[in-house]
């Protein structure tokens, strides 16, 4: 009888414990966001956001980094949307059963999880030697597509399959053809859902630094690129740079830049959320 | 008229598809090639038994256990402060909090996962490593301990997460029956359902093991870039991944055996997050086998 | 029938986004100068081509730290039109730049710089013969603690940061210091990028590393100078601490040296880089300085100036007949 009581005291005692477990994590994520908008925010100005690198601190902006994640998302989403819809498509419409099928999706689940670095090894041999596109915003681009391709996919796939059945039978019945049911039925229904896993693969792609340093991003670069064959900045390489200078005003610097991407990559996956829900809601 | 329309856009289909097995291809395909000029100019058996790795210098070494030393130190690390956080909050999270507190809290920890990482390694930086200087004496400004520290922060929703659909996917009758032998939530909890999720519990830490390994902003900001063959947490060491970073941001050229060594790296690299996913998905497999 | 119009739209967006961006071509190739190389340098070009942003605002000019080294590299590959540099073109990298031509013009002077951390109580000054038994190769796994280099010194690790091998600065402290250039113990954290090199010897009491004199300047209330005896009694007698006076009259031995920036023939043909270069030359004395740097002396500078100049006429004239390189100093 005494053991049960005490059994009872450590049951009580791990709900403790286990709430504290989580308070203590969620407080860690609250110390490290706290300690970031405490270093960054009196750095945060217009003037900030439109000045260009300097050697002084008080002078630095991040305009140049901040187009330039911009024109990477752009070319990240027009080479990896049509390559990665028409892949889930396939996997998911027309070759069920095949063994070739089988073959990519093993494959796939391998890519998801190839660290992003040997992504940034595969940009530098193909896009940036063979294909002679240098350290370009084009070469940054398609290495990221590579690197996001596989969560597209199954994020699309996903949606895909969340079409009813029903939907596809009708337009079969009326005699069109898979493609045309596809194209004008399932994904439009589907919408939702794929822009839904477009936005958190980029929200993923903007936030990424180590395929770019591998790519050979430069040290300063002063202006955003006018073209895709030009030099770039990203805000995750600024960020890694302030970093690495001691002087602690550039920490200041990296800490206002880290409170931008992270606005980017915040705003990104809640609107992503947002309209997970909305989508799910129009779905029957 | 349809058909041949038909077959040509599902052949086109299929192609983007086969996209991404020609990735796979590309990217064992360069590792392969310059691996192998690697060790056209390095034996093998220096790299698997040498303990030093200064291949620049003038005294060469070739030793791979330097970096894959660093990598594992951190990835230990690293899984140490995650597996019990993260098991605990799952554990928690299914036997004892209300839906309504899942349902909050549960978007939150994903913030954990989805910041990026140059972020992270700003954090170990500047507030984790200053702050374990005054704690624990003798620690140096790059070290294995505070980069491994913030990514078990980092994996942390990894691991409970997948703990937590592992858990859930107990049937519910083996918790039924626990409770009517007169077991406790605890008892039920660490006895009867952790042990019954075991192998899912394990996918969940061989995958976060995986990313662990394969993380590269947190230990180039805040590890160190001195190759070092020890056990010793409290000291800069490198692993493969800011190995490859440090070389590459210098110039490669081409064809030179610095250029070669980061493929080398790059080749360790991949061979281990291969072995850890493949690991984790066998034993995926033979877990959901048993609920059949 | 809206959720077609939608797909349309959406295809159009699509469309239009690819070829708007395909479209953009480059249309400031001639304003582009590329730059690239020491880590030592840089902060002096960084200071030039911020200044010349103003003077020049259309001019697009790109500065990459791949080290001396790789800086040289790239250079000879034609890939960037201006080297910075921490030591004078090696023999190997003069042949690969033949065909190309190339002018080496002096920038500022550097009295490289041997640091500990602030705590470090024990390390006084430091002769030539003790950092090379430091640094030498036979010191790789052997020369670990404090006290194997003077008996009086704590029982401690030793933790070494230096430059990295494709940093100029690497090259010239093995050849002052080794006597060979390129030879050195492997075993300590080496980093092209000097920056590292600071923080890892801030915040570690048994560091010591060395770096260009700028870096010590900038984060002088982290770090600590060591003096350095060359044990040459022509040369100044005892230890000596590189200031400007010091680095001028070569009494900061060996570890004086002139830092560089190359430029190619075919770059030196172009009006943008004369102007850029003549823009350096004149600026760099005043900015070396502001970096934490010693300037060339007024009368030098007249000199660059006048090589500059008789380079860019050479490179007019003789085109595609390979270039005979002035002299590297």
């Amino acid at each position: 009888m005494r053991s049960a009581a005490r059994n009872r005291l450590v049951d009580r005692a791990f709900r403790w414990v286990g709430l504290l477990a989580t308070l203590v994590s969620l407080l860690l994520l609250a110390l490290f966001l706290a300690d970031i908008l405490h270093a960054g925010v009196g750095r945060l100005s217009w003037a900030f956001l439109r000045g260009l690198p300097s050697r002084f601190p008080e002078r630095a902006g991040i305009y140049a980094a901040l187009l330039g994640t911009v024109w990477i998302g752009a070319i990240t989403a027009l080479v990896a949307v049509p390559v990665g819809l028409a892949a889930a498509v396939y996997l998911e419409e027309y070759g069920a059963k095949s063994r070739w099928a089988a073959l990519v999706e093993i494959n796939i689940s391998n890519l998801a999880g190839v660290p992003s670095i040997i992504y940034g090894l595969l940009g530098l041999e193909v896009f940036v030697r063979f294909w002679h596109l240098g350290a370009s915003v084009l070469a940054a681009g398609c290495t990221l597509a590579l690197l996001i391709l596989p969560i597209l996919i199954v994020t699309t796939r996903e949606a895909l399959k969340a079409v009813p059945h029903t939907l596809r039978e009708a337009s079969y019945a009326l005699g069109a053809t898979r493609w045309q049911t596809t194209w004008h039925q399932v994904l439009p229904a589907a919408s939702g859902g794929i822009l839904t896993g477009l936005i958190l693969a980029l929200a993923r792609a903007v936030g990424e630094t180590a395929p770019l340093v591998v790519i050979g991003v430069l040290a300063y670069v002063p202006f955003a690129p006018a073209g895709p064959l030009d030099e770039f900045s990203a805000l995750p390489v600024q960020i890694f740079n302030w970093i690495a200078r001691p002087q602690k005003a550039f920490g200041a610097d990296a800490a206002a830049a880290i409170i931008v991407l992270l606005i980017i990559t915040f705003g990104l996956n809640g609107g992503a959320i947002y309209l997970r829900q909305r989508w799910r809601q129009r779905l029957p | 008229m349809k058909r041949p329309h038909e077959r040509l856009i599902e052949a086109l289909l299929a192609l983007s598809a086969g996209l991404t097995v020609l990735t796979t291809a590309g990217i064992i395909w360069i590792l392969a090639v310059e691996t192998w000029h690697f060790f056209r100019q390095v034996p093998l058996g220096d790299f698997l038994t040498d303990t030093q790795w200064t291949p620049l210098f003038a005294e060469k070494h070739f030793g791979i256990w330097p970096l894959v030393a660093g990598t594992l130190l951190t990835t230990a690390v690293a899984v140490a402060v995650a597996l019990p956080l993260g098991l605990t909050i799952a554990v928690y999270f299914t036997e004892y909090a209300s839906a309504r507190f899942r349902q909050v809290v549960q978007p939150l920890l994903e913030i954990l996962a989805s910041v990026p990482t140059v972020v992270y390694g700003f954090f170990a930086l500047t507030v984790v490593t200053p702050a374990l200087q005054a704690v624990v004496p003798g620690l140096a400004g790059f070290s294995a301990l505070s980069a491994g520290l913030v990514m078990g922060i980092m994996i942390l929703p990894f691991v409970s997460s997948l703990s937590e659909d592992a858990l859930t996917a107990v049937p519910h009758r083996l918790r039924e029956a626990s409770y009517a032998l007169g077991a406790t939530r605890l008892q039920t909890a660490f006895r009867v359902m952790v042990p019954a999720a075991s192998s899912g519990i394990t996918v969940a830490v061989i995958l976060a093991l995986s990313r662990a390994v394969g993380e590269t902003m947190i230990v180039a900001i805040a590890a160190g870039q001195q190759p070092r063959l020890t056990a010793n947490p409290l000291v800069p060491i490198e692993t493969l991944t800011t190995y490859i970073v440090q070389v590459s941001s210098g110039d490669v050229a081409y064809g030179t055996l610095e250029y070669n060594t980061i493929f080398a790296a790059g080749s360790t690299l991949f061979v281990l997050t291969l072995l850890l996913n493949n690991i984790g998905y066998w034993f995926r497999r033979r877990h959901q086998q048993q609920y059949a | 029938m809206a959720r077609m119009h939608t797909i349309r739209r959406a295809r159009l967006g699509w469309a239009a986004a690819f070829l708007g961006l395909a479209g953009c071509n480059e249309k400031s190739a001639e304003n582009r100068i590329r730059l690239d190389g020491s880590s030592t340098v840089f902060p002096i070009t960084e200071a030039v081509v911020e200044e010349y942003a103003r003077v020049q605002p259309a001019a697009r000019i790109t500065v990459g730290v791949s080290g001396t080294g790789g800086g040289f590299q790239k250079f000879a590959r034609r890939e960037i039109d201006l080297a910075n540099a921490s030591r004078a073109i090696s023999a190997s990298e003069q042949r690969a730049c033949r065909r190309q031509g190339y002018a080496a013009l002096t920038v500022a002077y550097d009295g490289l710089a041997v640091v500990v951390n602030p705590a470090n109580t024990w390390v006084k000054s430091l002769t030539v013969a003790e950092l090379k038994k430091m640094w030498e190769p036979a010191a790789q796994h052997h020369v670990l603690r404090w006290n194997q280099i003077r008996p009086e010194w704590p029982d401690a690790e030793i933790h070494l940061f230096g430059a990295g091998v494709a940093s100029g600065t690497y090259d010239y402290f093995t050849k002052a210091i080794v006597g060979t250039a390129h030879a050195s113990r492997g075993d300590y954290t080496a980093s092209e990028d000097d920056n590292v090199l600071v923080q890892g010897i801030a915040t570690d009491r048994l560091a010591l590393g060395f770096f260009g004199f700028a870096y010590y300047e900038a984060n002088r209330k982290a770090l600590r100078l060591v003096p350095i005896d060359d044990e040459r009694a022509g040369n100044g007698a005892g230890p000596v601490a590189p200031s400007l006076a010091t680095v001028e009259n070569k009494t900061y031995a060996p570890l004086s040296r002139p830092l560089f920036l190359y430029v190619s023939g075919p770059a030196a043909r172009r009006p943008a880089v004369q102007a850029f270069l003549r823009f350096y030359l004149a600026q760099a004395p005043r900015l070396a300085r502001e970096v934490g740097y010693f300037p060339l002396p007024a009368a030098e500078v007249g000199q660059q100036q006048t090589l500059l100049a008789d380079f860019v006429a050479r490179s007019q004239q003789v085109k595609t007949i390979a270039l005979a390189a002035p002299p590297a100093p």
